[in-house]
């Protein structure tokens, strides 16, 4: 197995786990999911992360498995998929969650309300990294 | 009396009204906003939104020259109403509809010939006119437009008491804008979806979901009778580059542009980059045209 791979787990890794920090700075996009409470997995898809969202804000975000923790749905995609989600400017078909799903490198699974009721909440939480970690690269 | 007394805002050139239509037999009142004078350019626009889309076109000086482009409400859509015996009953576009009420529209204004350009919904009914209605029309155009394209989501979630129509509606459709459109433009493309009516989009999509299918049809097309344009985004996920691409290998003589930095929306989510497809394509319809004229042709 090649080290490239592994890079971008870790890059990929890196960057969802400051997402909530970085959600804390946008005070609009918290206010967009101010009511929303949920617990959901999220992330790539072998490491994904179980997260609490409470009134639109991250509380909690914990890499997975947890033993026993339930969540409503889950969203993960493959770690290339989310490293060409959060280019500047992402190619064709990389650009929106469900374009990643269409073209099977995400999935979409359990009770997707909550994701559904708060679409454009979860697409600009999800593409936060777009804007802070090339920001910050 | 202010001081600007006799001064006038800038006023933009195209004139909507309404016309009396009757589709199906029954009258709807449908509005259209029009400028310019020519060649008849009728302009569709997409699923669950309305004819504010084409307003850029609507108010270009130099397409306006040689066209009178026009661009009408759907019923249920923008100005244009349900008609009044609509009871609350779920509504649904069916294929036979959609071309009627096309047709119906072009002969109340008593265009000759127009030409018609429709996107995404408006794409696909344009392959419908060209399979059963070519001779009618002077050019077809088919902006993100495809015989079929695969679902990627479920149309159920557009419709339903738990989720907000127009938040779902303009969430769904946001991710088939391309980045690089300006964002007022992207705005205002997604404001005309969180306006629409309850379950119009997800109605408009009965036709491009489960009516509309016109695989295996798309070949009777004859482009000696009725040129047809292709022009698709790369940004579309909805109609693929691939799809279009594929539709139009069994139609000879149709014509493919793949837009760059497009996504679903090209006239709308960026009418710059999307003046820059367009302007050739009008400009070999108008000439076409013109010389056909001077030819004598019965154009």
């Amino acid at each position: 197995m090649s080290s490239a791979p592994v890079a971008i787990d870790a890059a990929v890794i890196e960057a969802f786990s400051k997402i909530p920090a970085w959600l804390e700075r946008s005070e609009a996009l918290i206010a967009r999911g101010r009511f929303l409470d949920c617990d959901c997995l999220l992330g790539p898809v072998e490491q994904p992360f179980h997260v609490a969202i409470r009134a639109g804000r991250i509380v909690d975000m914990t890499p997975a498995p947890v033993l026993m923790r339930s969540w409503r749905f889950s969203y993960r995609a493959t770690s290339p998929a989310w490293a060409q989600h959060w280019q500047p400017m992402p190619r064709p078909g990389w650009h929106d969650l469900l374009a990643l799903t269409k073209r099977g490198e995400a999935v979409l699974e359990g009770d997707l309300h909550p994701f559904m009721a708060n679409l454009q909440y979860f697409k600009d939480v999800l593409a936060l990294p777009r804007q802070y970690a090339q920001a910050a690269a | 009396m202010s001081g600007d007394a006799g001064m006038t805002g800038h006023i933009e050139p195209m004139i909507g009204r309404y016309v009396h239509v009757e589709i199906r037999g029954e009258m709807h009142r449908i509005y259209f906003e029009e400028n310019g004078q020519g060649i008849p350019l009728v302009c569709l626009h997409t699923a669950g939104s309305d004819n504010r889309q084409w307003r850029h076109l609507l108010a270009d000086d130099e397409f306006t020259r040689d066209f009178r482009v026009i661009a009408f409400d759907m019923p249920f859509h923008g100005k244009s109403n349900p008609p009044e015996s609509w009871s609350g009953e779920e509504y649904r576009l069916t294929t036979a509809r959609y071309t009627e009420t096309i047709r119906a529209f072009c002969k109340a204004l008593r265009l000759e010939r127009p030409v018609v350009m429709g996107c995404s919904i408006g794409g696909r009914i344009v392959l419908n006119l060209a399979i059963d209605h070519a001779a009618e029309f002077r050019a077809l155009i088919g902006l993100e437009a495809a015989d079929f394209q695969a679902p990627w989501y479920d149309t159920a979630w557009l419709n339903r008491p738990d989720v907000h129509g127009g938040e779902v509606c303009a969430a769904l459709v946001s991710g088939l804008i391309a980045p690089q459109s300006p964002a007022p433009a992207r705005r205002e493309t997604l404001w005309a979806y969180k306006q629409g009516g309850p379950g119009v989009f997800k109605g408009d999509l009965f036709f491009y979901r489960v009516d509309g299918d016109l695989r295996g049809r798309v070949a009777r097309i004859n482009t000696k009778v009725c040129p047809l344009y292709l022009l698709t985004g790369e940004y579309d996920f909805s109609c693929m580059p691939e799809d279009t691409r594929r539709t139009a290998a069994s139609i000879p003589g149709a014509r493919v542009t793949i837009m760059e930095e497009v996504g679903h929306f090209p006239m709308s989510e960026n009418p710059k980059q999307f003046r820059r497809y367009i302007a050739p394509v009008l400009g070999e319809i108008a000439n076409t045209s013109s010389l056909s004229s001077k030819q004598g042709a019965n154009v």
